[in-house]
């Protein structure tokens, strides 16, 4: 029984030597930005990712251009999906799904259409652009993705509409052959934490290199004085709260007293 | 101006916010209601999450309601006794309607419930007022004495600071009733998300025959002691009140407070409760109109961590 582990171990190995040999491109990103700030006048940042393709010396040029998607996938939060349905002349909310975990923040930056890119069964592999990243159902206590979900739909169109997920095939361009930048731009309801950013290279529709990255979003100054003293002293907040109201109907009574 | 809130994630416009802030706050001066009822939804609609939307704004309301009480104590238009008699019902209320509300909660249909409730509860107190105050008007109209028929509101002079004997010792020959009052403004209150103050208003003109000089001032007084207990205890526990939001719909509320209390005591009695009824009926409406309309969307989602 102990060789089972050894021999996966053995594979793994094989396999991460034999894809290192065949890889002869290495990819460089980095981002103008690894710490959003939140402060009173945050609404909305805008960030570049850039990045080049580093040749081997000793490899063969490859006749097809370069592709690249980079995926930003922000901190997970469960989340329910609700449907409403008409129940004796009211609206009301009949049906949902809990969704496990899912990305409260997904973009996905192409340097062109995805298809176009790699073909759907690699795509659905690599688990590239929104449609074939999994959204984990809680279905009677078990979790599995289920497609061709409804809920799965308005997860997804809810989301777009808020500015959280999105999906740009022409947000990233080579400015040379090897060197790429792309923008990317967070909504003033940013979820706060920290964001993984994913870069494929392609070429010729197959996966050549990966690399990732990261950047956080948090609150500072004021505003993380405010949280804190929130989170962590809530009584004492409470109660400073509410001085401050007393204090601010006192002024005002004063400052418009008339009689 | 754009600010970004702490609490509530998101960037207003602080102005607007300013400006919701003034316009409740002269409804609630005038009325002698907190406002929660209006200020609520209009968070709600702008993009807080309902959840920090009902704790900041009882901040908003305990200030907007303290100073104009303030304005009423300088008339002698408050009962402190009926105040306080009603409080000590209204905690009572609470604690029930704050277990209730958790139970149905439990039961993912909250939502429905505070719908409804809304609809029915405006709707009734709506039309009840509207009604009232048209025959009241009605009957002035005509040339009649309302102050012979309803000696509830006949006090309708400024800075009138009699009544209080009397009208002490009539709430002391019943104080169940007072009590009944406040333990149902607070239970209904805590499942609702509001002070109570526009369902406390009626009830005591109507239901106490108390004078309504009286009554909003009185009103005010009790609104403002629930808020403050209840910022703290949202503040303690949920974490949910946004402080910046908070001053900022306050600094509003208080202005607008003062001079929605100096034109309460203009209009007359029955007109002002006729605009209470027609606005309150409007609110309710709205509720109504988004529970029988085909929402615009059949789906929505909510985040389950954190927030409830």
């Amino acid at each position: 029984m102990s060789r089972l582990p050894l021999a996966a171990f053995v594979i793994v190995v094989l396999f991460a030597g034999g894809r290192q040999a065949t890889c002869a491109e290495r990819l460089v990103v980095s981002l103008t930005n690894h710490r959003v700030m939140i402060t009173s006048n945050y609404t909305g940042v805008e960030l570049v990712l850039f990045g080049s393709v580093e040749r081997d010396p000793a490899g063969v040029a490859r006749a097809t251009p370069y592709d690249i998607v980079a995926t930003i996938t922000g901190p997970r939060e469960s989340l329910r999906a609700r449907r409403k349905q008409r129940v004796l002349g009211i609206w009301v909310n009949t049906q949902s799904r809990t969704f496990v975990d899912p990305p409260s923040y997904l973009a996905v930056l192409a340097s062109r259409p995805l298809d176009t890119i790699a073909s759907a069964e690699t795509q659905r592999r690599l688990q590239l652009g929104i449609a074939d990243t999994p959204f984990p159902e809680l279905v009677h206590n078990d979790i599995g993705a289920v497609s061709n979900d409804p809920f799965r739909a308005a997860l997804v169109r809810l989301m777009r509409e808020r500015d959280l997920y999105s999906e740009k095939p022409n947000a990233v361009t080579f400015l040379t052959p090897t060197l790429f930048r792309a923008s990317l731009s967070l909504p003033a309801q940013v979820p706060i934490g920290s964001y993984a950013v994913d870069v494929k290279l392609f070429a010729d529709g197959k996966l050549i290199a990966e690399t990732d990255s990261a950047f956080e979003v948090v609150k500072v100054g004021f505003e993380q004085f405010v949280v804190n003293a929130g989170r962590e002293h809530g009584l004492l907040y409470g109660v400073a709260t509410a001085t401050m109201a007393l204090l601010t109907g006192w002024i005002a009574s004063v400052a418009f007293r008339r009689d | 101006m754009e600010i970004y809130l702490p609490i509530a994630d998101i960037p207003v416009n602080i102005f607007l916010v300013l400006a919701m802030g003034l316009a409740v706050g002269f409804i609630s001066g005038m009325f002698g209601i907190g406002g929660g009822f209006l200020m609520t939804p209009l968070l709600i609609f702008i993009g807080v999450q309902p959840a920090v939307a009902v704790a900041s704004v009882t901040t908003h309301v305990a200030a907007s309601s303290f100073s104009g009480a303030i304005t009423y104590w300088r008339r002698n238009a408050i009962d402190v006794i009926l105040a306080l008699t009603l409080l000590a019902g209204g905690i009572l209320g609470s604690s029930g309607g704050v277990a209730l509300f958790t139970w149905l909660r439990t039961l993912d249909q909250l939502d429905l419930v505070i719908g409804l409730s809304y609809v029915i509860l405006l709707g009734v107190v709506g039309a009840l007022l509207v009604g009232e105050s048209a025959r009241a008007i009605i009957r002035s109209r005509r040339g009649k004495r309302i102050e012979l028929r309803r000696p509830g509101s006949h006090t309708w002079i400024h800075g009138l600071p009699l009544k209080l004997r009397f009208k002490r010792s009539k709430i002391y020959a019943s104080a169940i009733p007072v009590l009944a009052i406040g333990f149902i403004i607070g239970f209904i209150g805590a499942i609702m998300g509001i002070g109570g103050g526009f369902l406390l208003v009626p009830t005591l003109i109507y239901l106490l025959r108390v004078p309504t000089a009286m009554v909003i001032g009185t009103s005010m007084v009790l609104t403002f002691l629930t808020m403050i207990a209840a910022t703290v205890l949202h503040a303690a526990t949920n974490h949910l009140v946004d402080a910046v939001l908070a001053l900022i719909l306050m600094v509003g509320g208080v202005v607008g407070a003062q001079f929605g209390a100096h034109a309460g005591q203009r209009i007359r009695g029955e007109w002002l409760r006729m605009l209470l009824g027609l606005l309150v009926l409007a609110v309710g409406l709205r509720f109504a109109s988004q529970l029988v309309l085909r929402p615009d969307d059949l789906y929505s989602i909510r985040f389950l961590g954190g927030a409830p």
